[in-house]
Parts: C-alpha cells; structure tokens; sequence
C-alpha cells in the first residue's frame, strides 16, 4: 500500500437506482399520507378497540377540546396541548377547534371530501412502490447482501457492541462503508417488513368492501376499530423512525449521506483494505 | 406568564416552524388541490377503488355479520334526525298508515308499497357494522326486505344502471338522495330495513324504511326513503354525482372504503 492510493479519493456503491427511487419517492408519499391521514383523523379525533366504537362508546385516545382549551387524552392520562392540538389557531387567527392544525393536514382547511381523495389516491402510489421495492430487493440481492442479518451478528455481544457505538456516536457500517451495522438492519427490515406492510393491510381491513371481501383481516387486527387504532400507532411509529432516521443522517455526516441517496455513490478517503472496492 | 401569552408563544414557535419547507410543501399542496386538473387525477382512486373491489370479491360475498352480544349499547345518530317534507311529517302523525313507497323510473311496471305490505314479504334478519366515513362504527341488528324483490316485482329494465333513493329529509336546502349500482342492489344483505334491534325503525334512524347496503359506507345508507328510481345515468339528478354528500362534500360514490 502506497502513500498516493491511501491519499485517493475512492468511490463506494452504496445504493441501488431502485432503492433511490423509492425512498425519494417515499419521502414525498409517505409525508403525504400522514398529512391527509391527519385531515380525516379530524373528522373522528377518538381511537377505539374492538368492532365499534362512536361517540357513544369509550375511547382510549381522544384529542378534543373544552371549547377553551384543546387536550389529549390517553387512558385516564390527559395533556393540555392548547395551541397544538385539539384548540389552535389558523393563520388568520381564527380559532380551530380541530385535533390536527391545520400546518399538520393536508387540504390546511378541513375538508373530508378532499383528504380522502388525497389519502387513497397516493395509497396506491405507497401500495404498489413498496410491493415493487420488496420483489426487486429480493431478486437484486439488496436483502441478501445488505439487510440480511449475517449468523455472526446474531448475538448478545455483538448488539450490545453496537448499541455502544451508537451511544458514542460511532456509526460503524455507516455512511463511510459499504455495509449496515446491525442496528441499521433490524430497524430498515422492521420498517420494509413490518411497519409499512402493516399501514396498507390496516388501512385496507377500514374498508367495509374488503370485510365482506378479505374477513380474515378483522380476526387479524381485532376487529375495524382496532385496525383504525393500530394504523395511527403504526403511523407514529413511522414518524419515530423517520425523526431518528433523520438524527441519524446528521450525526453520522449528512451530506455524504444524502449525495450517496442522490448519486448512488458515497466518497471518501481509502483505507487499505478498500482494495478492490473501486467500481 | 398568562394563559394567552403561552398560547400565542406556542403558536409562534410553530408558524415560524411551518414557514420553512413545511410551509411551502403545505401552499403547494393546498394549490394543488385547487387545481381541477389535479382533483379529477386524484379522482381515478375512487375508479381505482371500485374496479379492484369488484374484483377481488364475488358479487354475492356477505359483508361480516355479528351476534346479539356485539351490539352496540347505544348506537349514534347522525345526519338528519327526522324527514322534513310536510308530507313526512303528517306521517309521523299518522304513525305510517298511509305512507308508500314508490317504485319506478326504468321499470316496466311501477310499483307501490305499504309497510304492511313490506313486512308481507320474504325478510331478511342481520346484525352488521354501519362505518360513518368520518370513522366511527356501530353494531346493530337490521330487520328488512331485500330489495332486489322490489325491482324483481317491478321488472327492472335491462337498461337500468343504478338504482336511486329519494329521501323525505332535506340537508340544509338539498334534498337528501343516494344512489347504488345494480351488483350492490341485487345483494342479498342490500334490504329496505323496517326494523332495528327488534323493534319498528326509530324516527331518527329513518322511519319507516332505510337502505343497508352492507359494503359501503354510511352515507349511502339513505333514511327515510320515499322512492326507489332505476335510471341509466346518475347525471340527471340533483348536482349529478349520484348522491348528496356526493353532490356536496366531494365525497366517492363508491364508499366501499
């Protein structure tokens, strides 16, 4: 090993065309989806278990206000949230009395008619780009190669080993090499396989026509309620990875991070056994 | 500090939050949805929608059905509480005696029908799940007549499309109305129910009859019907979309979801 080639710039294959496009693509749909899931969340600002659940009933969650001030309520546990949640104010200073501002819901003004209009028509786009992303990892080798949880990592030490370097900061497999650490893979393969499949399927057993069409969906998630429930949890879950995503990026150098989402390419200095990973 | 200044405190923070790329995503996206172009793009979903459900289920497939024990404690009411028209209202008087329900349009043999003659016929007992498209849900026990005996008895033409429910309730000016295609019309969970929970239909559920159309959502579960419509073309009607929430609210007419 000379001292020129350790003093090259070297160029590392990070990530796939496919999965630049989807996660790009997911950027805007995903933020979509949550913005007009918000809007129609307002028309029924209360979450329920079981088959039913009205106004009659008890909900578990409910953001509402007292016509002063707005509040959540979880359980017995209720949060003042006036000026966010529940009582805000619009841009006009008008007073809402709406779970969700309108800064947080697409259409900004409450329209129900609109929101669903919004929320179905890029639930397509989100349905059909993650079964796509899902077969073309699987036959690319992106799930093989790089998600894949090696046998060696399936271990106590090697977790908590990395849980540590997260504490410190050290990203090792991050932005700088070519492969995930395995905090990386557990949270992508929960995300891809868990989290995202479970919006679409929670948000299909809403539809009175797939009950009739898919029952075993109810027996699934619990019943419509339920399901309604859990595809609010799974999308604040979605908002937590999307938040430490981000953190994440910052932390362990953003802008080789996002040029390597960009370009497909992540550059740096060559260590010596960087050797054959020149393209 | 008092209560008015945290609220305009809190508020700021987040107004100057949103006038970032939030805030201009969120202009975007309320200029978007201002766009005829793009509403009628976002449209094709409610297509998108009624093409797949129709596919993946058969035509007969019963929506879930439920036991006594699953029913709601009280189930909510929503909508119009009563019909409004002079006409509804002495029926209420009269306790229905005199009301009838007309069957006509694209018919070859118009019909009317009393509720005795209603109960007369073969009924069909269900206990189901009603889903508000706000996204609320109540479990009752529906007691009705199917109402592809109707349209057998009228001898529906071959050329109707849809079926139509014109309703004795006005929402604010409008006349409430609904419509349904011919799949959902000859299903066999689709009744004109007269009773609810073991008792005669309450005024403010729909008294006398109301549809179920199990599949769907609750809007086009219309109250308080006082005439069925076959037709070939929703057009004609009211603002055209086939309903009024359809007409008013933008929302799909097809509710399966």
């Amino acid at each position: 090993m000379d001292a020129t080639q350790s003093l090259t710039d070297i160029v590392v294959k990070r990530h796939h065309i496919f999965t630049r496009i989807w996660h790009w693509l997911n950027a805007v749909v995903a933020t979509i989806l949550l913005m007009s899931g918000l809007s129609i969340f307002n028309a029924h600002p209360q979450l329920y278990w079981g088959d039913f659940g009205s106004r009659e009933d008890y909900a578990w969650l409910q953001i509402d206000d007292t016509r002063t001030t707005g509040f959540v309520r979880v359980g017995e546990a209720r949060v003042e949230t006036t000026g966010v949640l529940g009582l805000s104010l619009d841009a006009n200073d008008n007073v809402r009395r709406l779970a969700f501002p309108g800064w947080a819901t697409i259409p900004t003004s409450y329209s129900l008619g609109a929101a669903r209009r919004w929320h179905f028509a890029f639930a397509w786009i989100f349905a059909v780009g993650l079964t796509v992303f899902m077969g073309l990892s699987l036959i690319n080798g992106h799930v093989r190669k790089d998600l894949h949880v090696r046998r060696s990592e399936w271990s106590l030490a090697s977790i908590w080993g990395d849980i540590k370097n997260h504490a410190r900061l050290r990203f090792d497999g991050s932005h700088g090499a070519s492969s995930y650490n395995i905090l990386q893979k557990f949270s992508y393969i929960g995300v891809i396989f868990v989290v995202l499949p479970m919006m679409i399927l929670t948000g299909i057993t809403m539809s009175p026509a797939m009950n009739a069409a898919w029952p075993w969906l109810l027996d699934i998630f619990g019943g419509r309620q339920s399901a309604r429930s859990l595809h609010f949890i799974t999308a604040s879950a979605m908002v937590a990875f999307v938040v430490i995503h981000l953190i994440m990026v910052l932390l362990s150098g953003p802008v080789s991070g996002v040029r390597s989402m960009i370009s497909g390419y992540t550059g740096r200095r060559a260590k010596p056994d960087d050797v054959g990973n020149v393209p | 500090m008092t209560d008015d200044s945290k609220f305009l405190r809190r508020r700021d923070i987040l107004r100057a939050a949103t006038l970032g790329s939030g805030g201009l995503m969120l202009s975007g996206c309320d200029a978007l949805n201002g766009s005829a172009s793009f509403r009628s793009a976002l449209r094709t979903a409610e297509n998108l929608n009624y093409a797949t459900h129709r596919a993946l289920t058969d035509r007969a497939k019963l929506a879930p059905e439920f036991a006594l024990s699953d029913i709601s404690p009280v189930f909510k009411t929503n909508g119009s509480l009563s019909g409004t028209s002079a006409e509804y209202l002495a029926h209420i008087q009269n306790n229905f005696a005199d009301w009838r329900v007309r069957v006509d349009g694209m018919v070859a043999k118009p019909m009317e029908y009393g509720l005795d003659a209603l109960k007369a016929m073969p009924a069909r007992t269900q206990i189901t799940r009603h889903d508000c498209v706000e996204g609320w849900s109540a479990i009752a026990q529906w007691q009705g007549t199917p109402l592809r005996f109707l349209l057998k008895a009228a001898r529906l033409s071959p050329r109707a499309k849809y079926i139509v429910f014109h309703c004795a309730d006005t929402y604010g000016a409008r006349p409430y109305y609904e419509s349904i295609d011919l799949i959902d019309a000859f299903h066999p969970q689709t009744i004109l129910a007269w009773g609810m929970n073991g008792e005669n239909l309450p005024v403010k559920y729909g008294a006398p009859i109301r549809l179920r159309v199990e599949r769907q959502l609750g809007y086009k579960q219309a109250k308080f019907v006082m005439r069925i419509e076959a037709t070939d073309d929703l057009s004609k009607f009211h603002g055209g979309k086939g309903g009024y929430w359809e007409d008013v609210g933008d929302y799909e007419w097809y509710a399966g979801i």
